[in-house]
């Protein structure tokens, strides 16, 4: 735990951790509103968002790539409901052939324009690059306090740190109309809630957590952060404060444990080499829902459903 | 830009060589399959079930080939591997319908989770795999984007053999299927165990998920399954005619998109393919008669003439003057009315069948309401727009007519 560490893994786990804080706290309610696949959706639109952003501007610095993110994420979101309203066609299908296609489409660009330059690929578009956020300038705990090295951090911690932020903001802001809309629509308009609003709101923090988190774990594990905390959360308590706490506490235990396990436990087998700390993080999450739904105290469903079931 | 086009044109041709040949071949049967078994997870609504279980098969890809490996036998060996992915999809599929059954979680939730822990374990195992001595190229990041460069006959043979099992089971399963999607509830009363052919369909997902691994790959198998037969739901409101639609999209789609990946061999062939399906699936929307947009449009269109046509025709019956500006152009156009707005020849015999048309309907109705209407449920049909003439024999209309004399020959005289 010396300098290696602070050098190496402190800033990885930081930037996984604030990731995986990020997309579970809209992850609450997308679970809640049954749009998690709204989440699938909006991360792997993200990369065409990003590759359009960058054949704009022609850098990859992160205001254009978020603005083109939440813009591809809007857009997707749209066209997912107007493909649904002009052809009839039920909303899985329709977000199917929407994100499949963007999706397409910005690998196709990707491959086509020339990004040898840039730091951006597809393989770490599907699957982050965790690992190589290390902070360099780091020589010691120490460098904590100093400002000279501070100013080496990666930049994503800055900006995964005012995303969850902004994330937690929005929340606590929002909380009664994101509560009342989620659980009971027709009252929220009763009561004065613009509820498509709302709802639009949230596809748009949806997005901005996915593009920052995108950068740190790529287009499909960031589904897993969406997903696998809210979701185990939801199995532990029927108190929505208590969930989002639960989901907080599990996204957190995912990103260290997983990154831990992906830089040492190779190490711990007799492996020397690090396996990929973004799937680890993923596959930890999955293993902590999995205990969820075996022992979680509210994992059954209760009142007319679980009649019905 | 122009080799290319000509390259692309020898391989629609099956003329660029016997490797293109192939792959258009297999891409074809492969699109077949997908659209195929596709149609019924669409009617069922499971789209996004095929997502989880498409990106399931990582994991299996991986352990195979360390599997492989570990036996001293060759990892890149492709029967192992798809049997590998095969195996990781199912757990996949059981663990997505576990969740949705066994905990409070929705499907949704549970796609999504599987989708996405099984997809970061696969990439675990292959970075596993990349520091093995053997695995250096392994290449099964090919896996994820799909590369048919260099297939073999034996994997066109694989492709070929597993479509026809896919086409084998959706023929025979077909009622079974088409029941559950349509109505669950009559299918369980029908003795049709649900659980089951739910189960099918997402086998027949799982097949060729697997076998789309090498053209395709899993993140964009899913597209193969949903857009043709998304596509073919405009154009029919039969099943069978769906499937085969589906059927013939999906083909189309690797067909033309393994030729146009031949041409530009650099690039990865399941975007290429996926890209040509939308395209089928956009011209269905904006172009099918039955369904497609500009249909719509059109027939919103001919509904609003049809509707300004009657009503200016009864205004002219009625001797009212017409202020509406779209409902003189319509009059006009159809040569009803002079430019002054004053009814031709025309126009007064056509004022004179609407207010007869009406007058029928107003009898007709009448007869229904003192019960001496033989069948009411013609009157169902009264829009103010369809000539009675469409909806009653013309025994039927002489009734009412005679019984439009009578009451004329019945009213008391008005004097002035």
């Amino acid at each position: 735990m010396g300098a290696d560490f602070v050098q190496l893994s402190l800033t990885p786990i930081v930037i996984g951790t604030l990731a995986c804080i990020a997309c579970a706290l809209p992850g609450n309610f997308l679970l809640l509103r049954r749009q998690a696949l709204i989440g699938d959706a909006i991360s792997h639109v993200v990369l065409p968002g990003i590759v359009v952003a960058f054949l704009i501007t022609g850098t990859i610095t992160a205001w254009p790539m978020m603005l083109g993110a939440a813009g591809a994420a809007i857009i997707a979101v749209g066209l997912i409901e107007l493909i649904r309203r002009l052809g009839r066609i039920e909303p899985g299908a329709a977000m199917g052939v929407v994100f499949t296609t963007l999706f397409a489409a910005g690998v196709l660009i990707l491959e086509m324009t020339d990004t040898s330059g840039v730091h951006l690929d597809v393989e770490h578009a599907l699957h982050g690059n965790l690992e190589s956020l290390v902070w360099f300038d780091a020589t010691g705990w120490g460098s904590l306090l100093d400002g000279q090295a501070l100013a080496g951090l990666p930049p994503q911690v800055l900006r995964l740190a005012v995303v969850t932020a902004a994330m937690a903001l929005f929340i606590v802001l929002l909380w009664r109309e994101l509560t009342i809309a989620t659980f009971d629509t027709v009252f929220a308009r009763s009561m004065g809630i613009a509820t498509r609003a709302v709802g639009f709101a949230l596809v748009v923090a949806t997005a901005v957590a996915a593009v920052a988190a995108f950068d740190a774990v790529g287009s499909i594990i960031v589904i897993a952060m969406f997903i696998c905390p809210p979701a185990a959360a939801r199995l532990m308590t029927n108190h929505l404060p208590h969930q989002v706490l639960w989901s907080v506490v599990f996204a957190v235990l995912s990103a260290v444990l997983g990154y831990v396990l992906a830089g040492y436990g190779p190490g711990w087998i007799g492996h020397s080499h690090a396996v990929s700390a973004a799937g680890m993080i993923a596959t930890v999450s999955g293993a902590i829902l999995a205990l969820a739904c075996l022992f979680g105290p509210e994992r059954r469903r209760t009142g007319q459903a679980a009649e019905g079931a | 830009m122009a080799a290319e086009v000509g390259l692309f044109l020898d391989a629609l041709a099956l003329r660029a060589g016997y490797n293109s040949a192939l792959v258009a071949v297999g891409a074809a049967l492969l699109g077949i399959a997908a659209g195929g078994s596709g149609a019924f997870i669409f009617l069922r609504k499971r789209a996004l079930v095929s997502d989880a279980v498409s990106h399931a098969t990582l994991p299996g890809v991986g352990l195979a080939f360390i599997a492989m490996v570990a036996l001293g036998g060759d990892g890149r060996w492709l029967p192992g591997l798809l049997i590998g992915s095969a195996l990781s999809a199912a757990i996949g599929l059981v663990i997505v319908e576990w969740m949705a059954r066994a905990t409070r979680l929705s499907e949704d939730a549970a796609i999504g989770a599987v989708l996405s822990v099984f997809f970061g374990l696969g990439i675990v195992l292959l970075t596993i795999i990349q520091t093995l001595s053997s695995g250096r190229q392994a290449g099964l990041e090919s896996f994820l984007l799909g590369a048919t460069a260099g297939m073999l006959l034996s994997e066109a043979y694989t492709i070929a053999a597993a479509g026809l099992v896919a086409a084998l089971i959706v023929l025979a399963m077909r009622r079974q299927m088409t029941l559950v999607a349509f109505d669950p509830d009559y299918a369980a009363t029908q003795g049709v165990d649900i659980r089951r052919t739910d189960l099918t369909m997402m086998a027949l997902a799982l097949i060729v998920t697997v076998i789309g691994l090498k053209v395709v790959g899993l993140i964009l198998i899913v597209a193969l399954l949903i857009i043709p037969p998304a596509a073919a739901r405009f154009w029919t409101d039969r099943v069978d005619r769906l499937i085969a639609l589906a059927a013939l999209f999906g083909g189309l789609a690797g067909y033309i998109g393994a030729a146009l990946s031949s041409a530009f061999a650099a690039l990865p062939t399941g975007p290429i393919i996926v890209l040509v399906a939308f395209a089928l699936f956009l011209a269905s929307l904006l172009g099918s008669p039955l369904r497609g947009v500009l249909a719509a449009a059109l027939n919103g269109l001919s509904f609003r003439r049809r509707v300004h046509r009657r009503q200016g025709l009864l205004a002219l019956a009625r001797g009212e003057a017409i202020y509406d500006g779209f409902t003189l152009a319509v009059l006009r156009q159809a040569g009803l009315i002079r430019r002054d707005g004053v009814a031709t020849l025309a126009g007064r015999a056509a004022a004179a069948a609407a207010v007869r048309d009406e007058a029928r309907w107003d009898a007709a109705h009448d007869l229904a309401a003192h019960n001496l209407a033989e069948d009411e449920r013609v009157l169902e049909r009264y829009d103010g727009l369809t000539p009675i003439e469409e909806v009653m024999t013309a025994d039927q209309i002489a009734e009412l007519d005679r019984r439009l004399a009578r009451l004329e020959a019945a009213r008391p005289e008005v004097s002035g």
